[in-house]
């Protein structure tokens, strides 16, 4: 009998990690000690009784690991963080109460008033409000730049730059960040990169193996899947050397001198190689107060049980339907860098060889009616303000997020009065397809 | 604190030599933050506590020192330099050793030794050690997966939300960055030349504990034999975790320090 797997296949030389499905289902969660429910428990409670008042004490200076007040640490979110850092390549994972959480803890934690950012402009809108007008009302600058152009991110760098920003795929074009030219700039530098990944999630990128030092993810999205949950992860990479940064520039006294607000914690001396993630947790966590429910920990480790099973489908489906979208006459063009029209996409082969993601731009011949005529003509795909959902998804920009921006203003944000975002889910492809034909045609209704 | 080149991580507090000292050694391709659930609750309960960071590795200047004999020389200066006379030696793997030897070159200066994840002869496999010469990285992921039990600790270490396999990966490799002379090719070669153990292990008249990992795949309690046997006063402790125990079972390795430096 021939056996069922070739001996490559099953005999491995030497020891190996355990692969991305078994971390995705088993990273951070053993079966619950007290009871030994297999499945990770939602621990709903606020806050957990010390041993003693010597074990009280050496929790809260950080002597002992557990849990004190669910605001700073939680069993049920651990098991997630945990198993974020282990699906990232990262060391440590907060778990936040929203993706703008996340990425602002993941700021505010080495940036403060008179800190700078320099950011790519290809970005979700709540990220640029967050950093061009809210952090800047509390002191800390942003400068955008061309994310495809190194010589404007070089030039933007100032004395008191504390990070690269960007998103792995940005919006509102799928703009592929070349993370490795980025990451190498900011570490000629002494500077961190801090990408928000939640369009690719690990599953498509695992920005570290690429030079990455921080990243977040709205965790709404792909991680839980399912459109239910609400919350933000950001990861610790463990791979930038704050101390070495901090002895040639002088940055980041955050991390390597003593906090007052914890002992006079050096936090570089504590860990050396996690003291972002150690201070995050200890002020960020502890002071801004975005924790994540426990509950909703538990809907997002459901989603990521499953993560690499749903992105695989997600990009099938959504090569299927760019595949149709391009053949009809009813569309202008499509922007998804796996075809050879994006301009990222020899960069895209090199980086996202599992696919790029299942979120993308069309442009509907027509106007502003045209288009709202296709989105009320669809039935499977909804018609919503969210990305990454196990259902299909669909938003008209111009009469939705962009409604009172006049038509040469979307122009230059890269929309056109038919843009349509669509988020492809996991329905069949076929009746995804014919759903869309169907709005197509309905758009079509009077346009010569 | 910083002695000349030397770097000790305190806990968390100023050290003060007038305390009980216990001295802390890490081993092979790592530095003081190994000790990380173990030193700080010392250090806040009144004792001085020096972790140091061995020559070539972490914050302490190079080059890294290639046999275990002058590891202990070295040892036994930084507690002169740091104004310390008697000390309690607690050493992991390799630091193990150094602990053992430098208990062998100055007995009266050890007050206690904690032998913590030790086996002697410490030989290291002839493969082993040239991935460690070849290919260090593949040597740091090898010794990783080999040092841990379980993708799942609790509550964690040294927080819970940190994931430990990736962290001890991430501590190696940064050992590696700072000192790219092949230092885990140097630490793996000073554990498998080390040959004065068992005439060190005879002459410890000190109290010893010996603590184990049940499920250490790299140095098993069953290959200490001649280490347990040469210091028949010695405690055994076992601690459910693999070879990395201060992160894996950090709470069962402070309880075991903290009754033999009590009673000491």
């Amino acid at each position: 009998m021939r056996p069922i797997l070739s001996p490559d296949e099953s005999i491995m030389s030497g020891p190996s990690y355990p692969g991305f499905d078994t971390l995705a289902l088993h990273a951070g969660a053993a079966p619950d000690p007290a009871t030994g429910a297999r499945a990770t428990p939602v621990y709903f409670t606020s806050s957990f009784a010390f041993k003693s008042s010597d074990d009280a004490a050496a929790l809260f200076n950080m002597e002992r690991s557990g849990h004190v007040y669910s605001r700073i640490s939680n069993p049920t979110n651990a098991v997630l963080e945990e198993r974020i850092a282990a699906l990232e390549g990262g060391v440590a994972g907060i778990a936040t109460a929203s993706g703008m959480a996340a990425m602002h803890l993941g700021l505010a934690t080495i940036a403060g008033a008179g800190s700078h950012i320099v950011s790519s402009r290809a970005l979700y809108g709540g990220s640029h409000n967050l950093l061009a007008y809210t952090l800047k009302r509390f002191g800390i600058e942003t400068t955008f730049v061309d994310g495809r152009d190194i010589d404007a991110w070089r030039a933007a760098i100032r004395p008191n730059t504390k990070a690269l920003f960007g998103e792995t795929l940005g919006n509102p074009g799928l703009d592929v960040l070349d993370v490795p030219t980025v990451a190498a700039l900011a570490h000629e530098q002494q500077l961190p990169l801090m990408l928000d990944s939640t369009f690719t999630t690990p599953y498509l990128l695992r920005p570290f193996e690429h030079g990455a030092d921080l990243v977040f993810h709205s965790a709404t999205k792909f991680l839980c899947g399912h459109g239910t949950a609400i919350g933000g992860l950001l990861v610790d990479g463990g791979t930038f050397d704050w101390q070495a940064a901090h002895d040639a520039t002088g940055r980041f006294d955050e991390l390597c001198t003593p906090y007052d607000g914890f002992h006079g914690m050096v936090f570089a001396e504590e860990s050396t190689v996690a003291p972002f993630a150690l201070r995050a947790r200890r002020e960020g966590l502890r002071d801004f107060g975005a924790a994540m429910s426990p509950h909703n920990a538990f809907a997002i480790l459901q989603g990521i049980e499953t993560l690499g099973l749903r992105m695989d489908r997600h990009v099938a489906n959504t090569r299927r339907v760019i595949d149709f979208l391009l053949r009809h006459p009813a569309v202008d063009a499509v922007a998804y860098p796996e075809l050879d029209t994006h301009p990222d996409y020899a960069l895209a082969k090199t980086l996202l060889p599992k696919g790029c993601g299942a979120v993308f731009t069309f442009n509907l011949k027509g106007d502003r009616a045209a288009g709202r005529r296709f989105v009320d003509a669809l039935s499977v795909f909804s018609h919503l303000a969210n990305v990454g959902d196990a259902r299909s998804l669909v938003i008209h920009p111009a009469s939705t997020t962009h409604f009172r921006v006049p038509t040469k203003q979307l122009a230059a944000s890269g929309i056109t009065e038919g843009t349509m975002r669509l988020s492809v889910g996991l329905e069949d492809a076929g009746d995804l397809i014919d759903d869309l034909a169907r709005a197509l045609k309905a758009a079509m209704k009077g346009v010569s | 604190m910083i002695l000349g080149d030397t770097y000790c991580y305190t806990g968390g507090k100023a050290f003060d030599a007038s305390l009980p000292t216990v001295v802390f050694i890490h081993g092979a391709q790592n530095d003081h933050s190994v000790w990380a659930l173990q030193t700080r609750y010392i250090a806040h309960h009144g004792f001085g506590v020096l972790a140091v960071d061995l020559p070539g590795h972490g914050r302490s200047k190079g080059p890294a020192l290639t046999t275990v004999e002058a590891m202990a020389t070295w040892l036994l200066g930084v507690l002169d330099a740091a104004g310390v006379v008697h000390a309690v030696l607690a050493g992991h793997s390799m630091g193990s050793l150094v602990a053992l030897e430098a208990a062998y070159q100055a007995p009266a200066r050890v007050t206690a030794l904690a032998l913590i994840g030790t086996t002697y002869p410490m030989k290291v496999a002839d493969a082993l050690l040239a991935t460690a010469r070849d290919d260090e990285p593949r040597a740091i992921d090898m010794v990783n997966l080999w040092s841990h039990s379980t993708i799942a600790h609790k509550p964690s270490a040294p927080a819970p939300g940190f994931y430990v396999m990736n962290g001890a990966r991430r501590l190696m490799q940064r050992m590696s960055a700072i000192n790219p002379d092949q230092l885990f090719f140097t630490d793996f070669s000073a554990c498998n030349n080390y040959a004065n153990g068992a005439a060190a292990a005879a002459s410890v008249t000190c109290p010893t504990l010996f603590l184990f990992g049940t499920k250490d795949a790299m140095t098993p309690a069953r290959s200490t034999k001649t280490l347990t046997e040469a210091i028949p006063h010695g405690q055994v402790v076992m601690a459910d975790a693999g070879h990395d125990l201060m992160a894996e079972g950090p709470d069962a390795v402070l309880d075991a320090l903290l009754a033999l430096i009590k009673a000491n």
